[in-house]
């Protein structure tokens, strides 16, 4: 075993090797605008300058000279789409903004043209050449600007139903010994995906394939044909793999249906790739939050009063949010609890999802809060957090289905070697550089949604499993595959798995880190349904009580693992037995729980999550904590940070290579977010500033010397059939906590405002 | 980007013609019609950008055949224009010798940039400001002369704060020019009319009243080679910026010391990432000859360098930044083990 294949503990899968890691590291694997067309036409967007305001007029002739440009479609001719709603609405869309509708500009780098040409460089060329007559009116770009409206998130987006409360928080945090009240900032950050925003749309006569790289083709594929106004079984998403979505390809984008639309005016295939800039402004981003958080404690640490109200900014029309409080409200046991989320308007694109939305900027405030609540009662903050650990959440006295955050500081403070951490700040140094330590608890909701997957098995063990199911860099192919070699008792080399395309069984949006519990127990039913057909072959029925013929093959035991321990079933005999080549079944799972819409709301691209703090009588989530060295320079203030040491309990972990590796990444990230990912806003125009990979800071290896990730082994049986708590959404909460509870430490200075930067510190 | 012509040129003459023929249209040399190509790292990205618009491309690459010599001498080093960043940083002699050279080129871009682009490329790299580098903007002096200037009064955190005017802000990006002007370097130039030679510190031109002129090199002229007098084993180059790698300077110092029996015989310091041309600080070189090194004479020193220093908005941070950082170049400079 390496580092990066760790051996497995109980309750872990093997740590194999990635399925599609030759074809990747080799360039075969295809992506989205690797496909390839026939005869395609070349499509390239000009968005707009202004961020609020009308177009006047366009001067199109010079663009039009452009030799190959064979057509430029604005809001005056471009085709007719229906409108989709916002998904929180039950729609598609990430956003009801719709470009090329009329001349009206809500945001910076709207698409208000799109130039089709022969070649990629000829729509380029005259795409820079259209000139553009606006009205700019003053935009509102933010917090501070003139002009936003504010009001309670509640009542506004459906899936924000409550701000949690219990107790008397006033009372409570009045009469408090010891009391907390600080205000904290994150700012707005951008995904971006490697692989940029493309979208490549084919009709064959009423029938259209797109081609894009998406965390939901199911969604998409319904979404395009409701704009289109046309029947979504005409319609297919193809995208075996997704170079990178972190949340940005979860909803559809406006780019989608008008490619479709113009490629059917035109009869062509089209094919479009968007450059990193414009990947800014035709996508999500996640928007910039602030935070007041209220502590009251008693002298012992207990936390008697918790008060959490967070802000966020959306666009005009849509009323996004990520509404962090339910997790926050939650995490420690806490008698009296009140918070409030609200939505600040401005005139800026509609956020979407990135990465753990709600956990990143919430536990942000909550996990610096209650470090510096370890500062006032001057106690270890890992104490603080032991001794407001709880089984049962406060809210609705719900208790968790298993809990490990403890056990996880326990772990990974002994990794880290917190104990030779001197609590005094500015007390720790090496050289030129001062060192603080630092750390915070992570956690993240358990859910998973109805899926559907279909199983082939052959005479000769081969199998063939099919599932809408995405590969997004986290590994699916690889657990989907070692699900039903394991459940079968195949060997794992026989084993074809098929994901991305919206011609396969139906499975969930990629988000919410519920893939790999959604797709794995639907996977795991049908596989039981084949072993089950098999062994009703090859036993005698009459040998067998009523109950047994129901459940034989089928493993009792919730996890993968337990069925190797199952009856052996001899594949060949069984088959000879039927007299067939070939078992196939299909199936729909659904978790305890699912609405009772649910399988056709799958068909028909609506995942119905549940979990977390949304199930019946118990709250699931899956936690970890996290430890960090930081060094700031006494001379040039730069801040580094040579130590991430993570531990984290996740129920069944189904490969502890491809989960690390999730970790790991995630640890990296919520350094990042902490110390340099940051999108700039000019504040007199509302445009960003810094739409580039070489402006918009990402660590790059020599930021990141040493990532530890530990794994604990958890069993937990209240949860999905496959014990699977989703971890791919973890590791990046709580580390920009961590970070600035560490920068403390090492300087005596409290940052409440992301992203720090040198200019931030005054030692 | 818009369609160019493409032509390599297989010897110096050659490369002159193509670039002369085209000089004639009389622009400055940022906007002239044919540009010459190196490693293209700077050239390539603003002709995707749309920021620069040559109608003719003339590669030089084939002139490294005589053009890339690194020539570390008794009485000095000379290096070719075309010689590649990555070459020079890993020269032995260069890193004995010159250690503020090597450093200044090994701190900068990353691994890949280093192995395409040259010294000759690297000291014409343009600035980074956003706002220049985003043609969706109309107010740019630099690009639109006389159009205003965005940064001005927008996001301004990575621009200068030395050697500004009202007509534009922004900084000189690059590293290994300050280490060149600290170091008295002259800059050999080879044009139709024949060859010259130029104090680097005569090369580039702050911004004034037309910041769209940016050195004092002619539309039609190469940059064939750097020359270096003497040797400074004493020097270094400190860097402070955002990551660890692959970022540009918020600001940096390069120093180079000639200290005899304590006593600062000879002084150079210049000046990274604050100001909109190599900047060489001579008032706080001044203090520094003839005397012996406290921390108090470095504090001085850092305090002079800055001592016309102008910030904005975002940028101001960077006056205390970059005096510490001078500050601490000097420490490092004096204590170094040579
Ligand atoms: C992401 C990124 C990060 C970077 N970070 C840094 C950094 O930290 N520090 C740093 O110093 N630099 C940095 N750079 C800039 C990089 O060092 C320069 O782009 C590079 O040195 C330019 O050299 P080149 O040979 O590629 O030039 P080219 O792009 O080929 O040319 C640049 C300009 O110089 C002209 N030119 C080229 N050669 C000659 C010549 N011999 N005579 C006259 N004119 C000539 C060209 O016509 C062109 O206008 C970075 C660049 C990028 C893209
Ligand atoms: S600082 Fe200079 S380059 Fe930047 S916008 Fe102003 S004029 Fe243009």
């Amino acid at each position: 075993m390496t580092a990066a294949a760790p051996e497995p503990k109980a309750n872990m899968g093997r740590p194999v090797p990635r399925y599609e890691a030759a074809a990747k590291v080799t360039g075969r694997a295809t992506y989205a605008s690797d496909m390839p067309l026939d005869n395609p036409a070349y499509a390239f967007l000009v968005t707009s300058a202004i961020a609020k305001g009308r177009i006047d007029s366009f001067d199109l002739d010079d663009a039009r000279r452009v030799r190959g440009v064979i057509d430029i479609v604005t809001h005056e001719n471009a085709p007719k789409l229906k409108e989709s709603k916002l998904f929180s609405n039950g729609g598609y869309a990430g956003t009801t903004i719709q470009p090329l509708k009329s001349a009206d500009i809500t945001h910076d780098g709207q698409i208000i043209a799109v130039v089709i040409a022969e070649s990629y460089e000829a729509a380029r060329e005259a795409a820079n050449r259209v000139k553009v007559s606006y009205t700019a009116v003053a935009p509102s770009a933010s917090f501070d600007s003139p002009g936003t409206t504010t009001a309670a998130a509640k009542g506004q987006n459906a899936q924000f139903k409550e701000d949690p409360e219990v107790g008397d928080f006033a009372k409570a945090f009045d009469a408090a010994e010891v009391k907390l009240t600080a205000s904290y900032e994150t700012p707005t950050q951008h995904h971006n995906p490697m692989e940029l925003f493309t979208t490549s749309c084919a009709w064959m006569g009423d029938e259209l394939v797109i081609y894009e790289g998406s965390q939901y083709v199911y969604g998409l594929k319904n979404g395009v044909a409701e704009q289109l106004g046309i029947d979504a079984d005409k319609v297919r998403v193809v995208n075996p793999y997704v170079g990178g979505g972190f949340g940005s390809r979860g909803s559809m984008t406006p780019r989608t249906a008008i490619i479709a639309g113009i490629a059917k005016r035109l009869n062509r295939p089209i094919k479009l790739v968007p450059t990193r800039d414009q990947g800014f402004t035709i996508a999500t981003h996640r928007a910039e939050t602030r935070h007041e958080i209220k502590l009251g404690a008693g002298r012992d640490g207990k936390l008697v009063a918790l008060r959490h109200d967070g802000a966020e900014v959306s666009s005009r029309p849509d009323a996004y949010c990520v509404g962090g409080t339910k997790t926050t409200t939650r995490l420690y046991a806490c008698p009296n609890v009140a918070s409030l989320v609200s939505i600040v308007r401005a005139d800026r694109n509609t956020p979407g999802f990135m990465r753990s939305p709600p956990e990143v900027p919430y536990l942000f405030a909550l996990e610096s809060a209650m470090d510096e609540l370890a500062v006032k009662l001057n106690m270890d903050p890992v104490e603080l957090r032991r001794i407001n650990d709880t089984n049962v959440e406060p809210i609705g006295g719900k208790p968790y289905t298993s809990r490990s955050l403890m056990a996880c500081f326990d772990e990974a403070a002994k990794a880290f070697g917190w104990s030779q951490r001197s609590p005094q700040p500015k007390s720790m140094s090496d050289g030129d550089w001062l060192v603080g330590y630092g750390c915070a608890a992570t956690c993240y909701p358990t859910q998973m949604a109805p899926s559907a997957a279909r199983v082939r098995l052959q005479r000769d063990g081969r199998t063939r499993v099919e599932i809408a199911g995405h590969e997004i860099g986290t590994g699916a192919y690889t657990v989907i595959a070692q699900t039903a070699a394991e459940r079968l008792g195949v060997p794992l080399e026989k084993v074809a798995v098929f994901l991305g395309d919206s011609d396969l069984p139906p499975a969930p949006v990629a988000g919410g880190s519920n893939s790999t519990a959604s797709t794995c127990s639907a996977v795991m039913m049908v596989c039981d349904r084949i072993r089950q057909r098999l062994f009703k072959a090859v036993m005698p029925s009459d040998s067998l009580t009523d109950k047994a013929k129901e459940t034989v093959g089928i493993s009792q035991a919730p996890s993968t693992q337990a069925a190797k321990s199952d009856r052996p079933l001899d594949i060949e005999k069984a088959f000879d037995a039927l007299g067939v080549g070939i078992v196939e079944e299909y199936g729909e799972w659904k978790p305890e729980g699912a609405p009772l819409d649910s399988f056709t709301a799958m068909h028909s691209g609506h995942a119905r999550l549940v979990g977390g703090h949304q199930m019946k009588d118990k709250i699931a989530y899956a936690f970890g904590a996290e430890f960090v060295e930081v060094r700031v320079n006494r001379f040039t203030h730069e801040i580094r940070c040579p130590r991430l040491v993570g531990a984290f309990a996740a129920g069944r972990i189904m490969n502890p290579r491809t989960a690390r590796s999730q970790l790991m990444g995630g640890l990296i990230w919520g350094m990042s977010s902490a110390l340099l990912e940051a999108t700039e806003i000019d504040e007199r125009n509302a445009r960003y500033v810094n739409d580039n990979l070489a402006d918009y800071l990402v660590p790059v290896s020599a930021d990141v010397p040493g990532v530890e990730v530990i794994l604990l082994s958890e069993q937990d049986d209240h949860i999905n059939p496959a014990g699977v708590k989703g971890l791919g959404e973890l590791a990046n909460v709580g580390t920009n906590a961590a970070i600035c509870n560490a920068i403390y430490h090492a300087t005596g200075q409290r940052i409440r405002k992301l992203p720090v930067r040198l200019e931030n510190i005054e030692v | 980007m818009r369609p160019f012509s493409y032509q390599r040129a297989t010897d110096p003459d050659m490369a002159l013609q193509a670039l002369s023929a085209a000089a004639a249209a009389n622009n400055p040399l940022t906007k002239a019609t044919a540009q010459p190509l190196a490693g293209g790292t700077t050239l390539i990205d603003l002709m995707k950008l749309d920021v620069m618009r040559p109608a003719a491309i003339v590669d030089i690459n084939p002139l490294a055949r005589s053009w890339s010599a690194i020539e570390p001498g008794s009485d000095g080093l000379r290096l070719g224009a075309l010689a590649k960043m990555s070459d020079v940083a890993a020269h032995a002699e260069i890193q004995r010798n010159y250690p503020v050279i090597a450093n200044s080129l090994k701190l900068a871009a990353s691994a890949q940039l280093r192995n395409m682009a040259t010294l000759g490329g690297n000291v014409m790299q343009r600035t980074r400001c956003s706002y220049f580098r985003d043609v969706s903007y109309e107010n740019c002096n630099k690009r639109n002369p006389g159009s205003g200037c965005a940064a001005m009064d927008g996001v301004n955190r990575v621009h200068a704060v030395l050697g500004t005017s009202d007509q534009c802000i922004a900084t000189y990006p690059g590293d290994f020019a300050q280490a060149l002007i600290a170091l008295d370097a002259m800059v050999e130039i080879t044009g139709r009319s024949g060859a010259r030679r130029l104090p680097f510190a005569d090369l580039h031109k702050a911004p004034g009243k037309t910041p769209d002129i940016e050195t004092t090199l002619q539309p039609g002229e190469l940059i064939s080679a750097f020359s270096i007098p003497g040797r400074w084993p004493r020097s270094v180059y400190l860097k402070a910026r955002d990551r660890q790698s692959y970022e540009f300077a918020l600001s940096s110092a390069a120093v180079a010391l000639d200290v005899h029996d304590g006593t600062i015989r000879d002084a150079r310091v210049a000046l990274g990432g604050v100001a909109t041309v190599p900047w060489r600080a001579r008032e706080a070189e001044a203090l520094l000859k003839g005397q012996k090194f406290d921390d108090g004479l470095a504090q001085r020193v850092a305090d002079a360098a800055f001592a016309e220093a102008k910030g904005r908005r975002h940028n101001g941070f960077k006056i205390a930044l970059g005096k510490r950082v001078v500050a601490r170049a000097l420490q490092q400079a004096v204590t170094m083990e040579i």
